[in-house]
């Protein structure tokens, strides 16, 4: 029997959960000597005040778009892929090395490439948890943790010692060539005689994101495999039962998510950097964790809970600018977000459970 | 006789660098024998870090500053406990969970209260665990090969580090040799069993639980006041996720973690002191001496060189039949 309703399900529990997170949040910044009220509208001020500001806004929340698709898609399938922050690191070296191949003519050529790179590049650092996973039965969750770590330090050496500009000392690969370069808002805008979104890093890859979140969506509820893909998540048995072999489906889920994570690399990357530096990602991949779990592993969802912690990202650096809270408060927020929704669902979820059961009681009884 | 030294030097400082790990593995070995999956333990520790180093430079007394820290893991550690076994909800996403409230709160709490970006004062003297001389250590120190093993191996750590090399043997003990124990690693094993004999699961996960809080409230103790002076940022580094993977390196046996810890504080050591390393034409970069903790436990976990299997029932909430 379903013991809540959809709406309840999908809008009201994420609401009160997310209302949780930000009370304890605003308790943090009272705790500290500072005003929640001032430093919420610092935020948004912040974070959509001005076209600037809702450019980084939605360019962190690309970032989040691609992580938390691909936190989402795993756990589609029930498997959970906290690797993503590695995928996506070694997605930035996919994008560098496609980017860096040759003199691109035109972005409209180097996009789909360098994509394709950032996504084999993910996708293959995910496969190995994946495969070991399935086959040798090693907790996947602690191999891509670990998988972080080694992609951390392969990254590292690789710019310290292969990747750089010989006589830099800086850590980075070359720039890459103007053919490489994505438009910015600020360029689309341009065309339309509109000076907007002045010096912000938000570009085309926004769109792609958006077109992934739709791949996603049919990908899930419209083919064969993401059939199998969600009766693996609701019944590894029962899946393997109707002949779906749990081998290649959880290899697949993982190839599909680290090809999203590694996708992310067109925007932080190919977008805004331009080059490959030292820890590109700062962190999206694990964010993408708090968005999938907010925006229930759905596309809507998680574009929505993207949008969000961008405009957290992008309010945090503003906090720290003219209030004096350190940005790491995201951080906090961050952690509240997936202690409530992912951890704590079940505080409120059950209470709410048993007065929607309370509710519905006298329609019942009326009917018989 | 320099090469000795070197070597003497290299194996004090694994020593060192191997006891937050060593705590935090034992403290995840409670954990995850009763039942609980914890990758919670890098932030448990850092917190822990944050608030000793806080309250000692505060109160200018390490003990108040070890008990706070203490208090502060213990905490956590309860959180992550009412999510995981009172609220039945995903362990693993709670201790990311609290990994992340941890690394935003010292930060921003520190900034709060000391104004430094997020770091403590420095500690003086009475602020930070000094370290423990052995009776004639000094004397000894020239007697060759067995006088530097003694003076600078055995001797002069903090008290801290003679806690936690004892905490090995005892953890031991209390796991397969007394009644507790053996029902710990029941819990973690098969909690219906446990349960059908009349004793509560969710008391037992609850110790399990607030044990890791303490043991990780010692390590996180022990890096800021033992082998540093003062709390820095993200001062942990991934200790917690390492002192994890000595964990599966050891089989979840206290024993074999002690060797596990050791021989990561060990690659710890070396990749501190050597840029690279170069045997014979080979030159190994320094990242790979600091991913090599993780490739050994990916390897293990894959069961290549031996199987680790980890407690049954870890990683899921007792359901209690009705």
């Amino acid at each position: 029997m379903q013991k809540l309703p959809k709406w309840a399900d999908i809008v009201l529990i994420p609401l009160i959960n997310l209302l949780l997170a930000f009370l304890v949040s605003g308790l943090v910044i009272l705790a500290i000597g500072k005003d929640p009220i001032v430093a919420i509208q610092t935020m948004i001020d912040g974070a959509f005040g001005s076209t600037t500001g809702l450019g980084y806004t939605l360019y962190y929340a690309t970032n989040f778009m691609f992580t938390g698709l691909a936190v989402s898609v795993a756990f589609q399938a029930r498997i959970f892929n906290i690797g993503g922050e590695g995928q996506a690191l070694l997605g930035g070296l996919g994008v560098a090395l496609v980017c860096l191949s040759i003199d691109w003519p035109h972005w409209l050529v180097a996009l789909p490439a360098a994509a394709i790179g950032g996504a084999v590049f993910g996708a293959a650092w995910a496969f190995i948890p994946a495969y070991l996973q399935a086959k040798r039965g090693s907790h996947i969750v602690i191999t891509t943790i670990m998988f972080n770590f080694i992609a951390a330090s392969l990254i590292g050496f690789l710019l310290a010692d292969l990747l750089k500009v010989p006589g830099s000392m800086d850590p980075a690969t070359a720039n890459f060539p103007p053919g490489a370069h994505l438009p910015t808002f600020n360029d689309i805008f341009a065309l339309f005689g509109l000076d907007v979104f002045k010096h912000a890093p938000v570009n085309v890859s926004f769109f792609v994101a958006l077109f992934c979140a739709f791949g996603f969506w049919v990908l899930i509820w419209h083919t064969r495999l993401g059939f199998a893909m969600r009766a693996f998540g609701q019944s590894e048995r029962g899946a393997q039962y109707a002949g779906i072999s749990p081998l290649k489906i959880t290899v697949i889920a993982m190839l599909i998510s680290g090809a999203l994570a590694g996708m992310m690399a067109i925007n932080n990357v190919m977008g805004e950097s331009e080059r490959l530096i030292l820890n590109a990602t700062e962190g999206a991949g694990f964010i993408g964790i708090a968005v999938a779990l907010m925006g229930r592993s759905h596309p809507i969802g998680v574009i929505l809970a993207s949008i969000l912690f961008g405009f957290l990202y992008q309010g945090g650096a503003e906090l720290s600018l003219w209030e004096g809270i350190p940005r790491e408060l995201v951080t906090v927020i961050q952690g509240l977000v997936i202690l409530f929704t992912g951890a704590l669902d079940g505080m409120v979820r059950r209470p709410l459970e048993n007065l929607f059961l309370i509710l519905r009681k006298p329609t019942k009884n009326g009917a018989v | 006789m320099e090469v000795f030294d070197t070597i003497i030097q290299i194996s004090d400082s694994a020593v060192r660098l191997a006891i937050p790990l060593l705590l935090a593995c034992l403290a995840g070995l409670f954990s995850e024998r009763g039942g609980i999956f914890d990758i919670g333990l890098e932030g448990k520790m850092l917190a822990a870090a944050f608030l000793s180093a806080g309250v000692a430079a505060a109160t200018g007394n390490v003990w108040l500053g070890l008990f706070a820290g203490i208090a502060v893991s213990v905490v956590l550690a309860l959180i992550h406990g009412v999510a995981s076994i009172t609220f039945r909800g995903d362990q693993l996403i709670s201790g990311v969970a609290i990994n992340f409230l941890a690394a935003g709160l010292t930060v921003v709490i520190g900034q709060a209260w000391f104004g430094l970006g997020g770091r403590t004062p420095a500690l003086p003297g009475d602020g930070r665990f000094s370290n423990l001389e052995w009776p004639v250590a000094d004397a000894l120190k020239d007697v060759p090969v067995l006088g530097p093993v003694y003076s600078e191996l055995i001797s002069g750590h903090t008290f801290l580090v003679y806690v936690a090399l004892l905490i090995v043997p005892l953890s031991w003990y209390v796991l397969f040799r007394t009644r507790f124990g053996l029902r710990l690693r029941a819990v973690g094993e098969n909690p219906g069993a446990v349960d059908t004999a009349g004793i509560s699961v969710v008391k037992l996960r609850y110790s399990a639980v607030i044990i890791c809080g303490v043991l990780c409230g010692l390590a996180g103790a022990y890096l800021s006041t033992g082998l540093a002076a003062g709390f820095v940022k993200d001062m942990s580094a991934g200790r917690g996720f390492i002192a994890l993977a000595a964990l599966i390196f050891a089989k979840w046996r206290p024993v074999q973690a002690l060797m596990a810890c050791l021989l990561f504080g060990l690659l710890e050591a070396i990749a501190n002191r050597y840029q690279s390393i170069e045997i014979g034409a080979l030159e190994i970069p320094v990242q790979f001496m600091q991913a090599l903790p993780y490739i050994l436990t990916v390897v293990i976990l894959a069961g290549f060189i031996g199987k680790a299997i980890p407690p049954k029932a870890g990683g899921e909430p007792y359901v209690k039949e009705r």
